[in-house]
């Protein structure tokens, strides 16, 4: 790899670790179940760099950029019906408590 | 990519992570939705930097578009909190994310340290030239079946789910 592409990927890299600690961090720590969803998102959005990355240091970029758009319609399905689910259980327990789940038989 | 290029990218990174930290740390849901989507706003301009912007319009069109008005719906069919019940939160969810800042900036610190060599072989880069609905509908259709798939299934889901009840459940 060049000693330019490779600056870049470290640059990059550095930012992409620190947001997925970001993500992570909120959705080990938090109880709230739509905070949940948006550390997930995170989550997914430092891996979607990650890849757009990959694709301009090897230069596959249309490769990668059909990957990320893959990732992006996944991402917002389960967004989508996570937050349906967040609802489904606001109506079920009145609150977004997550800890609230754990009275739930089965 | 030149330096200049690249400290303009590293500002950009700056700013998402900032973005990031006040969509984790921020007390109201709405304004995490709305740091969420400036976050994806950020990663689209990098995304357009990095070459790759059928990528970027996606990113911004769907997730900083369609995700908030998802995550906005969502919040705003729960019920708002109570100022004293906010309070509460607010001063029990300091205490948990108050030590985010300082895990980032000693994995930060750990990570400056750390070396990585340098050795990795560049793959050749086969299909470099190929547009990408070139490579997105005959390379790789069966990604695009998963995906009609995928939008089917979350659409049925969402309807199940965001389905209002009948009047003598209430």
């Amino acid at each position: 790899m060049s000693g330019e592409n490779w600056q870049v990927f470290m640059t990059f890299g550095f930012f992409i670790i620190l947001l997925s600690v970001c993500g992570l961090y909120c959705l080990l720590v938090t109880r709230n179940l739509i905070r949940a969803i948006i550390g997930l998102e995170l989550l997914f959005k430092a891996v979607t760099l990650l890849i757009i990355v990959v694709g301009y240091v090897t230069g596959r970029n249309a490769l990668t950029q059909a990957i990320v758009i893959t990732v992006i319609v996944i991402e917002v399905v389960v967004a989508a019906v996570a937050g349906g689910i967040a609802l489904r259980v606001f109506r079920h327990t009145n609150g977004l408590d997550a800890r609230e789940l754990k009275k739930l038989r089965g | 990519m030149t330096i200049n290029h690249i400290s303009i990218d590293t500002a950009l990174l700056v700013v998402m992570m900032i973005a990031a930290l006040w969509t984790v740390m921020g007390r109201s849901l709405l304004k995490a939705a709305i740091g969420l989507a400036v976050t994806s706003a950020i990663i689209t301009i990098l995304m357009f930097r990095l070459d790759s912007p059928l990528a970027a319009v996606f990113e911004l069109s769907v997730c900083a578009g369609l995700m908030t008005v998802v995550f906005v719906s969502t919040i705003s069919l729960t019920r708002p909190l109570a100022h004293k019940e906010i309070v509460e939160l607010s001063r029990e969810r300091h205490k948990r994310f108050g030590y985010l800042p300082l895990l980032l900036i000693l994995v930060a610190v750990v990570l400056t340290f750390v070396k990585i060599r340098n050795n990795i072989a560049a793959p050749p880069a086969v299909g470099a030239s190929i547009d990408v609905r070139q490579v997105m509908w005959n390379m790789r259709p069966l990604d695009m079946f998963g995906q009609i798939i995928i939008i089917i299934i979350g659409a049925l889901g969402v309807v199940v789910l965001f389905e209002e009840r009948k009047k003598d459940e209430w």
